[in-house]
């Protein structure tokens, strides 16, 4: 595996590793970890540290919905114009052109339902190229980005086995 | 009333892992370093065979040998991984587990009086297995010097007109040690002058982190004398299923068969299903684990020189093997004073026989977080065992 890759698949589960401490395990120098992040982070190809919440212990509400947008692509655009229409509000946390029964996945974020219901008709369904809009809220979170959500798993092994 | 156990099983000590275990038991939010199974779950298209085999109802016995397809996967992969060639009709057995091939094996070898040759420190059924099979065991102490290899002279200085088995334990638990394939020529060379025979245990096989695995079974002349015993353990993280299997010329394999059918019947079903899918779909997983493990061993490696921790780089299993003779302690004290004082549980290398005296096995079956924070506390209290010498 490239040094790229073996960085890349460490700290997409784990942001917060100390460099130094990735050096040691990749069995790499310290330095040339930094000098391949740090290009990586030039290129856009790292596009940030983020952290994995699970908002629903904190008491603080929030509302998560899918949304299924079909739309009208544009000529010499195709679907890059629309897409960054809806990518640039805030509220939109990602927008996926999905093949299938629709073109645009668009996740939303909001603090109550209906704020979410309120930029879907007000905002997403009155852009000229929408065609129709089909709102799936999110119930519950069991998994995300690779980790389970639900509960955190306890070591039940015994302490000691030879 | 008379007494109603027998002399031999009442003479056997009991595991010296058994006692620590009990201390550690007591203590509570301890953090044990002391396992010696993976972290990870079963992969779970694995496990998911297993319970689409109960749902099918596949809960009758298998034949005595285990599954056709089983074997016929274990074959191929014991040649695509390892250059060794059975026969999956009559060269392999499946059993409950490693421990009942190594159980089984010297059972249907060794005849009253037969010395098998068991290096240590070494996993801890080797010699009470020998003497449950009437053979005499006799230990040959591993040297850190040699990174607790096992060096052709070691082998002959011990062997006598009675030695017939040697039980190769590599990669090691516990030093995590690993034979390359000079060291293990060198060692069959002394096996084939003195006529012995070889239980391999090969149950870290897929987990060595300089080179891939050799069996001794794949050098010339080995073949027709060693029985190979290997298992889904470690390599998938299955201990809890109980799978293991041993390999061999079929003369030996018929006899242990024959113990295996009286006192096992055959190996859980379930597993032995689950166990066809991880040989067929499970390369990934186990190069995911190996990968992982890796990691840690090479922090570990790093802590430790930082600590001033002596410690021989080890290839193999997920143990690493510091020496702590430095500190005047024995292993049981060092133990038993870092479980109490700074609640880490680790293995003292005397579980593993006398020559562990001075060492400890530290697992890195966790996560690299659980590990930073027990080497937190291993520093500080080797820090305050170097103050309290001044």
């Amino acid at each position: 595996m490239e040094m790229r890759e073996k960085i890349l698949m460490f700290i997409e589960k784990n942001s917060r590793v100390d460099v130094k401490e990735l050096s040691i395990i990749l069995g790499v120098d310290e330095a040339a970890v930094l000098n391949e992040m740090a290009a990586m982070e030039e290129e856009h190809v790292i596009c940030g540290y983020h952290t994995l919440i699970d908002w629903a212990k904190t008491g603080i509400e929030k509302v998560n919905a899918l949304i299924e947008v079909r739309v009208t692509p544009q000529r010499g655009r195709g679907f890059d114009s629309v897409a960054e229409r809806i990518y640039n509000y805030a509220e939109v946390n990602a927008v996926y052109l999905i093949s299938g029964g629709y073109d645009l996945l668009v996740s939303i974020e909001g603090k109550t339902l209906h704020e979410v219901a309120q930029f879907v008709s007000d905002k997403l369904s009155t852009l000229d190229s929408v065609l129709s809009t089909k709102t799936n809220f999110i119930l519950k979170k069991y998994k995300d980005h690779g980790t389970v959500i639900a509960e955190k798993k306890r070591d039940e092994r015994m302490l000691v086995t030879p | 009333m008379r007494n109603p156990l027998s002399q031999r099983i009442t003479e056997i000590e009991p595991s010296g892992i058994r006692k620590f275990f009990d201390i550690v038991s007591e203590m509570k939010d301890a953090i044990s370093l002391g396992v010696g199974e993976p972290d990870f779950d079963t992969p779970w298209h694995i496990r998911e065979e297993g319970i689409y085999s109960l749902e099918k109802g596949r809960t009758f016995y298998t034949s005595n040998a285990g599954l056709k397809e089983l074997k016929v996967e274990i074959a191929d992969y014991l040649l695509r991984r390892y250059q060794l060639k059975y026969d999956y009709n009559h060269e392999i057995i499946i059993t409950v587990g490693g421990s009942e091939a190594i159980d089984i094996a010297m059972r249907a070898m060794l005849d009253p009086g037969d010395e098998v040759l068991i290096p240590q420190p070494s996993y801890v059924s080797y010699e009470p297995c020998a003497v449950l099979a009437n053979g005499v065991p006799v230990i040959i102490e591993l040297k850190e010097e040699h990174e607790f290899r096992l060096t052709a002279e070691e082998l002959e200085k011990a062997i006598t007109p009675k030695s017939k088995l040697l039980v190769l334990p590599y990669p090691n638990n516990p030093t995590g040690a690993v034979m390359e394939k000079k060291d293990l020529e060198a060692v069959a060379e002394v096996v084939q002058k003195y006529d012995l025979y070889v239980i391999s245990d090969e149950i870290y096989s897929e987990l060595t982190y300089l080179e891939n695995h050799v069996s001794i079974a794949s050098l010339p002349g080995m073949w027709e004398r060693t029985i190979v015993i290997n298992g889904f353990s470690k390599s998938h993280a299955m201990t809890g299923w109980r799978l293991g299997y041993a390999c061999g010329p079929r003369v030996i394999l018929e006899q242990m068969l024959k113990i295996h059918q009286f006192a096992i019947m055959c190996a859980p079903t379930t597993s032995q299903y689950a166990a066809v899918d991880a040989l067929q779909n499970g390369d990934k997983d186990v190069a995911q684990m190996r990968e992982e493990y890796d990691g840690r061993r090479k922090y570990l490696m790093y802590r430790f020189a930082q600590m001033g921790l002596r410690c021989f780089e080890p290839y193999g299993a997920f143990y690493v093997f510091p020496c702590i003779k430095e500190f005047g302690l024995s292993s049981d004290q060092f133990a038993e004073r870092l479980l109490a004082e700074e609640k880490v549980a680790v293995v003292p290398g005397t579980a593993f026989g006398r020559s562990g005296e001075g060492f400890l096995r530290i697992s890195y079956a966790y996560s690299l977080e659980n590990l930073k924070v027990a080497l937190g506390r291993l520093e500080r209290f080797i820090d305050r065992l170097r103050k309290e010498k001044q």
